[in-house]
Protein backbone atom coordinates (compact mmCIF):
# COMPACT_ATOMS: atom_id res chain seq x y z
CA UNK A 1 0.00 0.00 0.00
CA UNK A 2 1.04 3.51 -0.84
CA UNK A 3 1.27 5.99 1.68
CA UNK A 4 -0.95 7.90 -0.87
CA UNK A 5 -3.53 5.24 -0.46
CA UNK A 6 -3.06 5.46 3.43
CA UNK A 7 -3.63 8.79 4.06
CA UNK A 8 -6.72 8.13 1.87
CA UNK A 9 -7.90 5.38 4.33
CA UNK A 10 -7.25 7.72 6.88
CA UNK A 11 -8.92 10.61 5.88
CA UNK A 12 -11.97 8.26 4.74
CA UNK A 13 -11.71 6.85 8.27
CA UNK A 14 -12.12 9.86 10.28
CA UNK A 15 -14.13 11.79 8.19
CA UNK A 16 -17.14 9.40 7.68
CA UNK A 17 -16.53 7.06 10.33
CA UNK A 18 -16.34 9.04 12.92
CA UNK A 19 -15.88 7.02 16.10
CA UNK A 20 -12.92 5.86 18.14
CA UNK A 21 -12.70 2.02 17.54
CA UNK A 22 -13.05 1.98 14.08
CA UNK A 23 -10.29 4.49 14.12
CA UNK A 24 -7.90 2.13 16.18
CA UNK A 25 -8.86 -0.34 14.09
CA UNK A 26 -7.84 1.18 11.09
CA UNK A 27 -4.56 2.06 12.43
CA UNK A 28 -4.25 -0.78 14.45
CA UNK A 29 -4.55 -3.20 11.17
CA UNK A 30 -2.47 -1.51 8.79
CA UNK A 31 0.85 -3.34 10.55
CA UNK A 32 -1.20 -6.88 9.27
CA UNK A 33 0.52 -8.56 6.70
CA UNK A 34 -1.12 -10.67 3.95
CA UNK A 35 -3.12 -9.76 0.54
CA UNK A 36 -2.23 -6.61 -0.32
CA UNK A 37 -5.75 -5.77 -1.92
CA UNK A 38 -7.36 -6.42 1.50
CA UNK A 39 -4.64 -4.74 3.77
CA UNK A 40 -7.10 -4.60 6.67
CA UNK A 41 -7.81 -8.31 6.52
CA UNK A 42 -8.26 -8.57 10.54
CA UNK A 43 -10.47 -5.86 10.94
CA UNK A 44 -12.65 -6.91 8.41
CA UNK A 45 -12.52 -10.67 9.04
CA UNK A 46 -13.90 -9.83 12.77
CA UNK A 47 -16.41 -7.06 10.83
CA UNK A 48 -17.66 -9.89 8.74
CA UNK A 49 -18.12 -12.42 11.81
CA UNK A 50 -20.19 -9.96 13.65
CA UNK A 51 -22.15 -9.47 10.28
CA UNK A 52 -22.94 -12.52 9.65
CA UNK A 53 -24.58 -12.64 12.99
CA UNK A 54 -26.63 -9.86 12.36
CA UNK A 55 -27.72 -11.37 9.00
CA UNK A 56 -28.31 -14.39 10.40
CA UNK A 57 -30.61 -13.35 13.18
CA UNK A 58 -32.21 -10.11 11.73
CA UNK A 59 -31.58 -9.07 8.28
CA UNK A 60 -32.04 -12.31 6.38
CA UNK A 61 -35.53 -13.83 8.75
CA UNK A 62 -36.64 -10.39 7.56
CA UNK A 63 -36.05 -10.58 3.88
CA UNK A 64 -37.01 -13.89 3.83
CA UNK A 65 -40.48 -13.06 5.25
CA UNK A 66 -40.65 -10.39 3.06
CA UNK A 67 -39.94 -12.27 -0.03
CA UNK A 68 -42.43 -14.86 1.08
CA UNK A 69 -45.49 -12.65 1.22
CA UNK A 70 -45.10 -9.76 -0.79
CA UNK A 71 -46.33 -10.65 -4.53
CA UNK A 72 -44.17 -10.12 -7.08
CA UNK A 73 -45.85 -7.04 -8.62
CA UNK A 74 -45.67 -5.01 -5.04
CA UNK A 75 -42.06 -6.36 -5.08
CA UNK A 76 -41.49 -4.61 -8.40
CA UNK A 77 -43.04 -1.50 -7.43
CA UNK A 78 -41.02 -1.08 -4.74
CA UNK A 79 -37.78 -1.96 -6.70
CA UNK A 80 -39.25 0.43 -9.02
CA UNK A 81 -39.60 3.12 -6.96
CA UNK A 82 -36.93 3.38 -4.80
CA UNK A 83 -34.67 3.06 -8.45
CA UNK A 84 -37.06 5.76 -9.66
CA UNK A 85 -35.70 8.04 -6.89
CA UNK A 86 -32.06 7.27 -7.30
CA UNK A 87 -31.93 8.11 -10.84
CA UNK A 88 -31.66 11.60 -10.89
CA UNK A 89 -28.13 11.04 -8.65
CA UNK A 90 -27.64 8.78 -11.10
CA UNK A 91 -27.69 11.16 -13.87
CA UNK A 92 -25.65 13.62 -12.12
CA UNK A 93 -23.04 10.69 -11.57
CA UNK A 94 -23.32 9.97 -15.09
CA UNK A 95 -22.86 13.66 -16.13
CA UNK A 96 -19.73 13.88 -13.58
CA UNK A 97 -18.08 10.93 -15.43
CA UNK A 98 -18.66 13.20 -18.60
CA UNK A 99 -21.47 10.85 -20.26
CA UNK A 100 -23.80 12.99 -20.87
CA UNK A 101 -25.52 10.96 -23.45
CA UNK A 102 -25.78 8.67 -20.14
CA UNK A 103 -27.06 11.65 -18.14
CA UNK A 104 -29.72 12.58 -20.69
CA UNK A 105 -30.73 8.65 -20.64
CA UNK A 106 -31.24 9.02 -16.65
CA UNK A 107 -33.04 12.20 -16.60
CA UNK A 108 -35.73 11.22 -18.86
CA UNK A 109 -36.33 7.76 -17.42
CA UNK A 110 -36.94 9.75 -13.54
CA UNK A 111 -39.48 12.38 -15.78
CA UNK A 112 -41.24 9.46 -17.47
CA UNK A 113 -41.32 6.86 -14.55
CA UNK A 114 -42.49 9.97 -12.16
CA UNK A 115 -45.18 10.23 -14.24
CA UNK A 116 -46.34 7.76 -16.79
CA UNK A 117 -44.97 5.21 -14.33
CA UNK A 118 -47.21 6.48 -11.27
CA UNK A 119 -44.85 7.82 -8.59
CA UNK A 120 -41.78 5.54 -10.46
CA UNK A 121 -43.82 1.85 -9.44
CA UNK A 122 -43.72 1.27 -13.25
CA UNK A 123 -40.30 1.14 -14.77
CA UNK A 124 -42.10 2.22 -18.20
CA UNK A 125 -39.01 3.84 -19.50
CA UNK A 126 -36.68 0.80 -18.96
CA UNK A 127 -39.88 -0.89 -21.53
CA UNK A 128 -39.46 2.41 -23.93
CA UNK A 129 -35.79 1.29 -24.11
CA UNK A 130 -33.90 3.63 -21.87
CA UNK A 131 -31.69 1.78 -20.37
CA UNK A 132 -31.13 1.56 -16.43
CA UNK A 133 -27.06 2.82 -15.55
CA UNK A 134 -25.61 1.74 -12.12
CA UNK A 135 -23.86 4.82 -10.99
CA UNK A 136 -22.71 5.84 -8.22
CA UNK A 137 -19.95 8.81 -6.16
CA UNK A 138 -17.59 6.12 -5.67
CA UNK A 139 -17.27 5.07 -9.50
CA UNK A 140 -16.98 8.93 -10.40
CA UNK A 141 -13.68 9.36 -8.09
CA UNK A 142 -12.75 6.02 -9.59
CA UNK A 143 -13.56 7.60 -13.23
CA UNK A 144 -10.94 10.34 -11.71
CA UNK A 145 -8.55 8.71 -10.73
CA UNK A 146 -8.99 7.67 -7.11
CA UNK A 147 -7.42 4.18 -6.31
CA UNK A 148 -9.61 2.18 -3.99
CA UNK A 149 -7.23 2.38 -1.31
CA UNK A 150 -7.89 -0.94 0.56
CA UNK A 151 -10.51 -3.17 0.97
CA UNK A 152 -12.97 -2.60 4.26
CA UNK A 153 -15.92 -4.63 5.45
CA UNK A 154 -18.60 -2.93 7.48
CA UNK A 155 -21.50 -4.54 9.38
CA UNK A 156 -24.80 -4.06 8.06
CA UNK A 157 -23.35 -1.97 5.24
CA UNK A 158 -21.47 -5.04 3.97
CA UNK A 159 -18.33 -4.44 1.77
CA UNK A 160 -16.20 -1.28 0.53
CA UNK A 161 -12.92 -0.14 -0.68
CA UNK A 162 -11.58 2.70 1.11
CA UNK A 163 -13.10 5.14 -2.00
CA UNK A 164 -16.47 3.63 -1.85
CA UNK A 165 -16.87 4.17 1.62
CA UNK A 166 -16.60 7.79 1.27
CA UNK A 167 -18.70 7.43 -2.36
CA UNK A 168 -21.21 5.49 -0.11
CA UNK A 169 -21.59 8.81 2.69
CA UNK A 170 -21.79 11.55 -0.61
CA UNK A 171 -24.27 9.32 -2.20
CA UNK A 172 -26.25 8.80 1.31
CA UNK A 173 -26.08 12.56 1.94
CA UNK A 174 -27.33 13.33 -1.31
CA UNK A 175 -30.17 10.41 -0.88
CA UNK A 176 -34.28 11.93 -0.95
CA UNK A 177 -34.79 9.25 1.18
CA UNK A 178 -33.04 9.90 4.08
CA UNK A 179 -34.39 13.40 3.69
CA UNK A 180 -38.07 12.37 3.78
CA UNK A 181 -39.76 13.85 7.08
CA UNK A 182 -41.30 13.54 9.45
CA UNK A 183 -38.34 10.84 10.44
CA UNK A 184 -40.55 7.91 11.12
CA UNK A 185 -41.77 7.86 7.96
CA UNK A 186 -38.04 8.65 6.66
CA UNK A 187 -36.85 5.77 8.84
CA UNK A 188 -39.27 2.91 7.58
CA UNK A 189 -38.85 3.83 3.47
CA UNK A 190 -35.01 3.06 4.76
CA UNK A 191 -35.14 0.48 6.03
CA UNK A 192 -37.83 -0.96 3.55
CA UNK A 193 -35.29 -0.14 0.97
CA UNK A 194 -32.67 -2.25 2.78
CA UNK A 195 -35.17 -5.55 3.20
CA UNK A 196 -35.98 -4.87 -0.50
CA UNK A 197 -32.13 -5.16 -1.47
CA UNK A 198 -31.29 -7.85 1.17
CA UNK A 199 -34.35 -9.76 -0.75
CA UNK A 200 -32.91 -9.27 -4.41
CA UNK A 201 -29.55 -11.14 -2.62
CA UNK A 202 -31.56 -13.95 -1.35
CA UNK A 203 -30.67 -16.35 -4.54
CA UNK A 204 -27.43 -15.45 -3.95
CA UNK A 205 -27.20 -16.57 -0.74
CA UNK A 206 -26.56 -20.32 -1.35
CA UNK A 207 -24.64 -20.28 -3.83
CA UNK A 208 -21.54 -18.35 -1.76
CA UNK A 209 -22.44 -20.53 0.54
CA UNK A 210 -21.86 -24.17 -1.37
CA UNK A 211 -19.43 -22.02 -3.66
CA UNK A 212 -16.75 -21.04 -1.78
CA UNK A 213 -13.96 -22.54 -0.06
CA UNK A 214 -13.99 -19.08 2.21
CA UNK A 215 -16.80 -17.42 2.25
CA UNK A 216 -15.28 -13.92 3.48
CA UNK A 217 -12.40 -14.16 0.63
CA UNK A 218 -14.88 -15.15 -1.87
CA UNK A 219 -17.42 -12.05 -1.21
CA UNK A 220 -14.18 -9.58 -1.26
CA UNK A 221 -13.03 -10.85 -4.61
CA UNK A 222 -16.64 -10.74 -6.21
CA UNK A 223 -17.29 -7.32 -4.71
CA UNK A 224 -13.38 -6.29 -6.20
CA UNK A 225 -14.61 -7.77 -9.13
CA UNK A 226 -17.97 -6.41 -9.51
CA UNK A 227 -17.06 -2.66 -8.52
CA UNK A 228 -14.61 -2.77 -11.52
CA UNK A 229 -17.14 -4.27 -14.08
CA UNK A 230 -19.04 -0.89 -12.81
CA UNK A 231 -16.76 1.62 -13.26
CA UNK A 232 -15.77 0.15 -16.89
CA UNK A 233 -19.70 0.24 -17.36
CA UNK A 234 -19.48 -3.45 -17.89
CA UNK A 235 -16.80 -3.71 -20.20
CA UNK A 236 -13.44 -3.97 -18.49
CA UNK A 237 -10.58 -4.24 -19.76
CA UNK A 238 -8.85 -7.74 -19.45
CA UNK A 239 -6.24 -8.44 -16.44
CA UNK A 240 -3.00 -10.56 -17.48
CA UNK A 241 -3.49 -14.28 -16.52
CA UNK B 1 -14.22 -37.88 -63.23
CA UNK B 2 -12.02 -36.13 -62.05
CA UNK B 3 -13.72 -32.89 -61.57
CA UNK B 4 -16.63 -34.86 -59.96
CA UNK B 5 -14.19 -36.26 -57.76
CA UNK B 6 -12.95 -32.38 -57.22
CA UNK B 7 -16.86 -31.69 -56.42
CA UNK B 8 -17.07 -34.24 -53.88
CA UNK B 9 -13.87 -33.34 -52.26
CA UNK B 10 -14.79 -29.98 -52.15
CA UNK B 11 -17.96 -29.75 -51.21
CA UNK B 12 -16.95 -32.38 -48.30
CA UNK B 13 -14.26 -30.49 -47.14
CA UNK B 14 -16.83 -27.28 -47.28
CA UNK B 15 -19.86 -29.19 -44.82
CA UNK B 16 -16.85 -30.21 -42.42
CA UNK B 17 -15.50 -26.70 -42.05
CA UNK B 18 -18.67 -24.75 -41.50
CA UNK B 19 -19.12 -27.84 -38.82
CA UNK B 20 -16.07 -27.56 -36.56
CA UNK B 21 -16.86 -23.32 -37.33
CA UNK B 22 -20.28 -23.36 -35.87
CA UNK B 23 -20.76 -19.63 -34.42
CA UNK B 24 -19.65 -19.47 -30.85
CA UNK B 25 -22.28 -16.90 -30.43
CA UNK B 26 -24.90 -19.41 -32.17
CA UNK B 27 -22.90 -22.46 -30.18
CA UNK B 28 -24.05 -20.72 -26.22
CA UNK B 29 -27.57 -19.77 -27.46
CA UNK B 30 -28.29 -23.34 -28.85
CA UNK B 31 -26.68 -24.84 -25.59
CA UNK B 32 -28.61 -22.23 -23.38
CA UNK B 33 -32.13 -23.05 -24.75
CA UNK B 34 -31.79 -26.33 -25.08
CA UNK B 35 -30.99 -26.35 -21.31
CA UNK B 36 -33.84 -24.16 -20.31
CA UNK B 37 -36.25 -25.83 -22.51
CA UNK B 38 -35.36 -28.79 -20.70
CA UNK B 39 -35.32 -26.95 -17.02
CA UNK B 40 -38.63 -25.93 -17.67
CA UNK B 41 -40.56 -28.63 -18.40
CA UNK B 42 -39.20 -30.75 -15.44
CA UNK B 43 -41.12 -30.64 -12.48
CA UNK B 44 -38.08 -32.46 -10.07
CA UNK B 45 -35.85 -29.64 -11.31
CA UNK B 46 -38.24 -26.77 -10.72
CA UNK B 47 -38.94 -28.53 -7.11
CA UNK B 48 -35.14 -28.09 -6.98
CA UNK B 49 -33.73 -31.64 -7.34
CA UNK B 50 -29.94 -30.69 -7.52
CA UNK B 51 -29.02 -33.88 -8.53
CA UNK B 52 -30.99 -33.68 -11.60
CA UNK B 53 -29.93 -30.49 -12.57
CA UNK B 54 -26.25 -32.05 -12.13
CA UNK B 55 -26.82 -35.25 -14.87
CA UNK B 56 -28.42 -32.60 -17.23
CA UNK B 57 -25.25 -30.40 -17.23
CA UNK B 58 -23.10 -33.15 -17.09
CA UNK B 59 -24.83 -34.50 -20.15
CA UNK B 60 -25.55 -31.08 -21.96
CA UNK B 61 -23.07 -28.16 -20.76
CA UNK B 62 -19.51 -29.67 -19.71
CA UNK B 63 -18.97 -31.12 -23.43
CA UNK B 64 -18.63 -27.11 -24.17
CA UNK B 65 -16.21 -26.32 -21.30
CA UNK B 66 -12.42 -26.85 -21.40
CA UNK B 67 -11.96 -27.75 -17.48
CA UNK B 68 -8.21 -27.61 -17.58
CA UNK B 69 -7.82 -23.98 -19.17
CA UNK B 70 -10.83 -23.32 -16.22
CA UNK B 71 -8.64 -24.51 -13.44
CA UNK B 72 -5.36 -23.02 -14.75
CA UNK B 73 -7.00 -19.63 -14.71
CA UNK B 74 -8.22 -20.25 -11.16
CA UNK B 75 -4.52 -21.03 -9.66
CA UNK B 76 -2.87 -18.36 -11.60
CA UNK B 77 0.65 -19.13 -11.25
CA UNK B 78 0.62 -21.98 -9.18
CA UNK B 79 -0.50 -24.06 -11.59
CA UNK B 80 3.29 -24.55 -13.03
CA UNK B 81 3.99 -25.82 -9.32
CA UNK B 82 1.66 -28.47 -9.80
CA UNK B 83 2.97 -31.86 -11.30
CA UNK B 84 0.44 -33.48 -14.41
CA UNK B 85 -1.44 -35.98 -11.77
CA UNK B 86 -1.89 -33.28 -9.55
CA UNK B 87 -3.09 -30.94 -12.23
CA UNK B 88 -5.24 -33.60 -13.29
CA UNK B 89 -6.79 -34.42 -9.74
CA UNK B 90 -7.31 -30.39 -9.32
CA UNK B 91 -9.27 -30.26 -12.44
CA UNK B 92 -11.81 -33.10 -11.30
CA UNK B 93 -12.35 -31.36 -7.97
CA UNK B 94 -12.64 -28.00 -9.32
CA UNK B 95 -14.69 -29.25 -12.57
CA UNK B 96 -17.35 -30.84 -9.13
CA UNK B 97 -17.63 -27.92 -7.25
CA UNK B 98 -18.44 -25.27 -10.07
CA UNK B 99 -20.88 -28.08 -11.84
CA UNK B 100 -22.75 -28.01 -8.24
CA UNK B 101 -22.36 -23.77 -8.14
CA UNK B 102 -23.89 -23.99 -12.43
CA UNK B 103 -26.44 -26.44 -11.23
CA UNK B 104 -27.72 -24.38 -8.05
CA UNK B 105 -28.11 -21.35 -10.09
CA UNK B 106 -30.19 -23.05 -12.58
CA UNK B 107 -32.62 -24.47 -10.22
CA UNK B 108 -33.25 -21.32 -9.19
CA UNK B 109 -34.72 -20.23 -12.79
CA UNK B 110 -38.37 -19.62 -13.20
CA UNK B 111 -39.08 -16.42 -15.15
CA UNK B 112 -36.15 -15.28 -16.42
CA UNK B 113 -35.46 -14.39 -20.62
CA UNK B 114 -32.37 -14.56 -21.97
CA UNK B 115 -30.97 -11.72 -23.98
CA UNK B 116 -28.49 -12.63 -26.70
CA UNK B 117 -26.33 -9.63 -27.19
CA UNK B 118 -25.17 -8.72 -30.45
CA UNK B 119 -21.49 -10.15 -31.47
CA UNK B 120 -18.99 -9.40 -33.92
CA UNK B 121 -16.01 -11.52 -34.95
CA UNK B 122 -13.31 -10.97 -36.84
CA UNK B 123 -11.79 -13.62 -39.44
CA UNK B 124 -9.16 -15.91 -37.61
CA UNK B 125 -10.40 -15.15 -34.02
CA UNK B 126 -9.68 -17.45 -31.44
CA UNK B 127 -10.58 -16.46 -27.77
CA UNK B 128 -13.81 -14.45 -28.18
CA UNK B 129 -16.69 -13.06 -25.48
CA UNK B 130 -20.12 -14.45 -26.31
CA UNK B 131 -22.30 -11.19 -24.33
CA UNK B 132 -26.01 -12.32 -22.78
CA UNK B 133 -27.81 -10.61 -20.04
CA UNK B 134 -30.65 -12.21 -17.75
CA UNK B 135 -33.90 -10.26 -17.59
CA UNK B 136 -36.50 -11.06 -14.60
CA UNK B 137 -39.16 -9.20 -13.91
CA UNK B 138 -38.61 -6.67 -11.01
CA UNK B 139 -35.42 -6.87 -10.56
CA UNK B 140 -31.74 -5.35 -12.82
CA UNK B 141 -31.05 -7.62 -15.56
CA UNK B 142 -27.81 -9.19 -15.23
CA UNK B 143 -24.79 -9.82 -17.22
CA UNK B 144 -23.94 -13.43 -17.92
CA UNK B 145 -20.48 -13.91 -20.54
CA UNK B 146 -19.08 -16.51 -21.71
CA UNK B 147 -15.35 -16.38 -22.93
CA UNK B 148 -14.75 -19.04 -25.42
CA UNK B 149 -11.94 -20.18 -27.16
CA UNK B 150 -10.94 -22.37 -30.60
CA UNK B 151 -9.32 -25.89 -30.29
CA UNK B 152 -9.63 -28.56 -32.60
CA UNK B 153 -12.41 -29.75 -31.47
CA UNK B 154 -14.42 -26.07 -32.03
CA UNK B 155 -15.74 -23.66 -29.23
CA UNK B 156 -15.07 -24.21 -25.62
CA UNK B 157 -16.10 -22.23 -22.47
CA UNK B 158 -13.41 -21.38 -20.01
CA UNK B 159 -14.84 -18.59 -18.24
CA UNK B 160 -18.27 -17.78 -17.26
CA UNK B 161 -18.75 -14.14 -15.76
CA UNK B 162 -21.75 -12.85 -14.03
CA UNK B 163 -22.45 -9.15 -13.37
CA UNK B 164 -19.18 -8.90 -13.98
CA UNK B 165 -17.56 -11.75 -11.41
CA UNK B 166 -15.44 -14.28 -13.02
CA UNK B 167 -16.91 -17.82 -11.67
CA UNK B 168 -13.29 -19.03 -12.52
CA UNK B 169 -10.43 -16.15 -11.14
CA UNK B 170 -12.94 -15.63 -8.17
CA UNK B 171 -11.15 -18.48 -6.67
CA UNK B 172 -7.65 -17.36 -7.13
CA UNK B 173 -6.86 -15.60 -3.97
CA UNK B 174 -8.53 -18.45 -1.89
CA UNK B 175 -6.60 -21.27 -3.91
CA UNK B 176 -3.35 -19.30 -3.95
CA UNK B 177 -4.15 -19.09 0.23
CA UNK B 178 -4.94 -23.13 0.02
CA UNK B 179 -1.38 -23.10 -1.72
CA UNK B 180 0.75 -21.42 0.68
CA UNK B 181 -0.59 -23.10 3.56
CA UNK B 182 -0.41 -26.86 2.85
CA UNK B 183 1.32 -26.57 -0.75
CA UNK B 184 -0.59 -28.02 -4.55
CA UNK B 185 -2.28 -31.27 -2.30
CA UNK B 186 -3.29 -29.08 0.85
CA UNK B 187 -5.32 -27.67 -1.82
CA UNK B 188 -6.49 -30.32 -3.73
CA UNK B 189 -7.62 -32.43 -0.39
CA UNK B 190 -9.59 -28.64 0.57
CA UNK B 191 -11.61 -28.67 -3.05
CA UNK B 192 -12.48 -32.44 -2.20
CA UNK B 193 -13.51 -32.30 1.19
CA UNK B 194 -16.25 -28.87 0.05
CA UNK B 195 -17.18 -31.41 -2.38
CA UNK B 196 -17.72 -34.43 0.03
CA UNK B 197 -19.67 -32.42 2.35
CA UNK B 198 -21.62 -30.66 -0.20
CA UNK B 199 -22.41 -33.99 -1.59
CA UNK B 200 -23.45 -35.05 2.22
CA UNK B 201 -25.67 -32.42 2.12
CA UNK B 202 -27.48 -33.18 -0.98
CA UNK B 203 -27.97 -36.81 -0.34
CA UNK B 204 -29.81 -35.79 3.17
CA UNK B 205 -31.99 -33.20 0.91
CA UNK B 206 -33.04 -35.93 -1.53
CA UNK B 207 -33.98 -38.32 1.42
CA UNK B 208 -36.22 -35.58 3.15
Amino acid sequence: MTLKQGAWVMRACSKWLVGGGVLLACAGSVLAEGNPRDPYEGFNRSMFAVNEVVDKYAAKPVAQVYDHVAPLPVKAGFGNFFGNVGDLWIGANSALQGKFADAGVDVGRLLINSTVGIFGLFDVASELGLEKHEEDFGQTMAVWGVGDGGYLFWPVIGPRTARDTAGWAIDSYVDPVWRVRPISTRNSMVALRFVDIRASLLPADKVVEEAALDKYAYIRDAYLQRRRNQIFDGRPPRLED
Amino acid sequence: MIKQFFAVVFAGSLIASVHAQEAPDALVQQVTEEVLEIVRKDKDIQGGSTQKVIDLVDKKVLPHFNFPHMTALAMGKDWKKATPPQQQALTHEFKTLLVRTYANALTGYKNQKIVYKPFKMNAGETDVLVRTEVLQPGSKPVQLDYSLEKLDGGWKVYDVVVAGISLVTNYRDQFGQEVRNGGVDGLIASISAKNKSLEANLAKAEKK
